[in-house]
């Protein structure tokens, strides 16, 4: 684990799982190596949470998931973005943009 | 849609829990198996790499779980297996589980029941739009008695009135169906147009009375009710407009009645005719009509009885006939008081009864809770100690109690149904709405609701107990010791039980001591061998003069000479039947006008009922129609309407004063008329053929050897060899009727003696609970004692002394609440004192003695216990 590593933004995990399968399907584990290696290892998912917020996120209808065969002929449970989860992506990110601003705003501001 | 995607989802997992769970495995398990990969990838052997996967993810269980917590289904899973666990400890405790189940059911079946019962009669509104809105006016007499209305004072107020919209006057009408096998007498009311107005119910089939059917040789129509149009007509919608013999007249059909139509005000009645009374006619100002309105929109109750007090005085000034009181009051009282205000006071104390057999049983589970919470008090530390946390205890205790009251409340559901039927047996035959009574889902859903907040709020208090202790201390401690507090609380819960148990005993002690003396007090004639039933003439047959005269006369005849009977005469009015023919009496050449019972009767009726002739002579055959009019009085007129002097040679007018007034000849005793609570009235009697109108309706009394019940059928068949189209009813021995006649207090008795006695148990119970436990918690301190030497004695001494020192504190307190509750009581009661000694010392040895009995058993098993084994177990 690399020293400088965190756990994800709290309220940020949903957003970040959303954008990352909007690239491509993915399972669990390929979503948690590529929220690390996107952050350059500044992100360290929890996998426990991890799987939990897929659950979450398929039961409110913005996941599919379906198990598949890996490319080493391993059995998968792949996840897949809905149109709906394309939907709650778009506002989740409009929403972060508007929260970050604001908080980058105020920091520069004190400085 | 992804509430859909939600519910599917979450029944999926729970029910088919397994395919579930494999998916979350094989998904962590692929997790962590590309987690070793990735390692693997970077250079790590193959058993580092898996460790470092391991190390990575934080457990493979622990993220199981963490997954699988997820979704609304696990909290129902979670529930699910707090009630498997709850239903295992119950079972596993099968003595605990049975006597809070019972104990449950007991107190929520006889509240519901009770409240059932209750509900249509104090509660619910009566079945009218607006029934608030609906009044009876009475006449009051001089004494404040409520009296019948006349048709003139009816008249003469619904021209006047502002406060009703409407107004109507009625009398019951028995007129008699004939044409088939047997005459069959109908019970019916004659009323004037506006009756079913008043009600706010309208005729479902045809239509209502008009104005215009209501008048002197009025058109003959009639109204059937809805059950006589089912049992005699087959419920034949074309029977408007056809026509019916009644009492051989023909009437025509104009309307049949909703079968929702409830009358309180007959609740017999099934067929109704118009009154078709006239201004000029004798009986006009006679009082024998019950008066009902309907309130104007935006008048008041109270407006309404204000303005029947000042107007029927002013219509009295205005018109006064010669034959009324000049003393009469007028006054309004809504239908409902009318209706209930008789019963209320019994049914009010039969709920209070039942509400404190409640309190006692939930005193009672609370008890047995708190003593299981004590024996578990290891289970639930060691359960503390392996990471429960208080909330989770708490939950499940709570699931406990709640399943234990469902349970409860369940067969508390079973009892309601059986005490309900039972209700409907017992209950006595004026009990207004009677029928109204069901079990009905509102009282359901209270039963329910009941349950489960008493699950809650008397399953909160042990597992709070049990969250607060210390695991560490309570394990520590082994199972069995007590705490201060929860000694404590169970104590006074225990002397809170004997007060509640105490009251509800003096309840029923008072009640039962006034049944006795009710049945101590004379009827004032013989009622034992005494056989009585009504008899009446219907029909055209009976039109011409003397031909009523004549068929009475042939009836005694015909049944004097029936085997087995003694002596038989008639009567207009039978004491104790419910009937009520009273008149204005008058003393000749004075204005002052008294109610008093009158007796149209036939020669040697005061001997056949028994009644003692005091003075005078008794009235017999010589009393004949043209000869000089002649009456008896009772005692008490004699007494206060004549004050010393002797009554014998006065003259007095009965009802109309335009005739030549009676001389009494005689005084007899007083007999009880309406009830035997009621005191003795005043009374006339006269015979039959010298009373201004010959009765169309007459009792006959038969005194007879032997069962007289069993001369019915062979009386009968004498009338009806008289006239075979004539119905004999309300047949009754006189003992029945006195028996109904206290029906209501024997009710109320039956009640308070069944919620006595549960209560009774109840405490018992909860004593013996008590001082059991206390005993099990002290089997060391005891052993302790004996082993320095305590005697047998003093040990028993130490057990019953807690046990005495419990039932006395409740007694102190009951003593003072049931002094209380006495006076509320006090409307129940005849001839008793709230305060009675008798009833007080008996209750109080009667649960001395099972304060006694309770304390036995545990006492017992205190005195055997071996100091050796004690001691050495420590």
């Amino acid at each position: 684990m690399a020293p400088d590593s965190t756990d994800v933004i709290q309220g940020t995990l949903d957003l970040l799982i959303l954008k990352t399968l909007s690239l491509q399907p993915l399972h669990g584990f390929g979503i948690a190596r590529r929220i690390e290696q996107v952050s350059r290892g500044v992100f360290k998912v929890n996998p426990g949470s991890l799987l939990t917020a897929l659950q979450r996120l398929e039961r409110a209808g913005w996941l599919d998931a379906e198990w598949r065969q890996t490319e080493n002929a391993r059995r998968a449970r792949f996840y897949t973005l809905t149109r709906a989860g394309r939907k709650q992506l778009e506002s989740e990110e409009a929403d972060w943009a508007r929260r970050a601003g604001a908080v980058t705003r105020l920091l520069k501001a004190d400085a | 849609m992804a509430g859909w995607r939600q519910l599917l989802r979450g029944c999926r997992a729970l029910l088919r829990r397994s395919d579930a769970e494999r998916d979350i495995a094989d998904e962590v398990q692929h997790y962590l198996d590309e987690a070793a990969a990735a390692h693997r990838a970077r250079g790590l052997g193959d058993d580092e790499a898996r460790r470092a996967a391991r190390i990575e993810i934080g457990g493979v269980t622990g993220v199981n779980e963490q997954v699988r917590g997820f979704g609304w289904e696990n909290a129902v899973r979670g529930l699910l297996g707090d009630l498997r666990y709850a239903a295992r400890g119950l079972r596993a405790a099968p003595g605990f589980t049975a006597v809070t189940v019972i104990t449950l059911a007991l107190g929520i079946g006889a509240t519901t029941a009770i409240f059932s019962a209750i509900y249509p009669i104090l509660i619910q509104p009566l079945p009218y739009p607006d029934g608030h809105r609906i009044a009876t006016i009475w006449e009051l007499s001089a004494d404040g008695q409520r009296m019948d209305g006349s048709y003139g004072m009816f008249h003469a107020m619904a021209e006047r009135t502002h406060a009703f919209q409407s107004l109507a006057v009625f009398k019951p009408w028995l007129p008699t169906m004939t044409g088939s096998d047997q005459p069959e007498r109908l019970t019916g009311q004659r009323v004037t147009s506006e009756y079913f107005r008043v009600l706010g119910v309208a005729p479902a089939l045809g239509r209502d009375f008009l104005a215009d059917d209501d008048r002197p040789q009025g058109p003959r129509v009639v109204i059937l009710g809805d059950r006589l149009w089912r049992r005699r007509f087959a419920a034949d919608p074309s029977i408007i407009g056809r026509d019916i013999t009644l009492s051989d007249t023909q009437y025509t059909v104009i309307g049949v009645m909703p079968a929702r139509f409830e009358n309180v005000l007959g609740p017999e009645a099934e067929i109704w005719g118009p009154m078709q009374y006239g201004l000029s006619e004798g009986r006009t100002w006679g009082h024998h009509l019950r008066t009902v309105g309907r309130l104007r929109d935006g008048s008041s109750m109270a407006q309404a009885a204000r303005e029947a007090a000042t107007l029927g005085p002013a219509i009295l000034t205005d018109q006064r006939p010669e034959t009324y009181a000049a003393n009469a009051a007028f006054t309004a009282v809504a239908l409902r008081d009318d209706v209930t205000g008789a019963v209320k006071p019994a049914l009010i104390a039969v709920l209070i009864a039942v509400t404190l057999v409640l309190l006692i049983a939930c005193v009672n589970v609370t008890n047995l809770l708190l003593a299981r919470g004590v024996h578990r008090r290891g289970e639930l530390a060691l359960r503390a100690a392996l990471g429960a946390g208080k909330g989770r205890l708490i939950r499940q205790l709570l699931t406990e109690s709640v399943l234990l009251s469902v349970l409860g409340g369940l067969a508390g559901m079973v009892v309601a149904w059986f005490g309900l039927r039972a209700l409907h047996a017992l209950s006595p035959a004026d009990l207004p709405r009677a029928h109204a009574i069901a079990f009905n889902p509102a009282v359901f859903a209270f039963g329910l609701a009941l349950t489960t907040v008493l699950g809650l709020a008397v399953g909160t208090i042990p597992a709070l107990h049990a969250a607060r202790s210390d695991p560490h201390d309570a394990l520590q401690h082994g199972s069995n010791r007590s705490t201060g507090t929860h000694g404590r609380i169970r104590a006074s819960l225990v002397v809170a039980e004997v007060a509640l148990a105490l009251v509800l005993l003096v309840g029923s002690g008072l009640l039962m001591r006034s049944l006795q003396k009710l049945f101590a007090v004379p009827a004032g004639f013989e009622a034992s061998h005494l056989l009585t039933m009504q008899v009446q003439t219907a029909g055209q047959r009976f039109n011409a003069d003397g031909a009523t005269v004549q068929f009475f006369t042939q009836v005694l005849d015909a049944v004097r000479r029936v085997p087995g009977v003694t002596t038989v005469a008639l009567t207009s009015q039978l004491p104790m039947s419910g009937d009520d023919s009273e008149y204005g009496l008058r003393l000749d050449g004075s204005q002052d006008g008294y109610s008093t019972f009158r007796y149209a009767v036939t020669p040697g009726y005061v001997e056949t009922m028994g009644i003692p002739l005091l003075y005078g002579r008794s009235l017999d055959e010589r009393d004949r129609a043209g000869s000089p009019p002649v009456a008896l009085v009772n005692e008490s007129l004699a007494k206060s309407k004549f004050g010393g002097r002797d009554a014998i040679g006065q003259r007095v007018h009965i009802g109309p004063t335009d005739r030549p007034p009676y001389t009494i000849v005689g005084v007899v005793g007083d007999v009880r008329q309406m009830s035997l609570t009621l005191g003795p009235p005043d009374a006339v009697y006269t015979t039959a053929s010298q009373w201004i109108f010959t009765d169309p309706v007459m009792s006959l009394v038969v005194r007879g050897q032997g069962n007289v019940a069993s001369l019915a059928p062979a009386i009968r068949a004498a009338i009806w060899s008289v006239d075979k189209d004539q119905p004999v009813v309300r047949i009754a021995t006189m003992d029945d009727l006195l028996a109904a006649s206290a029906a209501e207090r024997r009710y109320a008795l039956i009640l308070f003696e069944t919620f006595a006695i549960v209560a009774l148990a109840l405490a018992a119970a909860g004593i013996y609970g008590v001082i059991a436990g206390r005993v099990a918690e002290r089997t060391r301190e005891i052993g302790v004692r004996a082993a320095l030497g305590a005697t047998s004695g003093s040990i028993l001494r130490l057990v019953l002394g807690e046990g005495f020192a419990l039932t006395a504190c409740g007694i102190g307190i009951g003593v003072a609440a049931s002094a209380a509750a006495g006076r509320g009581m006090a409307a129940l009661l005849f001839n008793v004192s709230p305060l009675d000694p008798v009833t007080h010392a008996s209750v109080l040895m009667l649960l001395l003695v099972v304060a006694a009995v309770a304390c036995a058993v545990p006492a017992w098993r205190a005195v055997r216990v071996d100091p050796a084994t004690t001691l050495r177990s420590e």
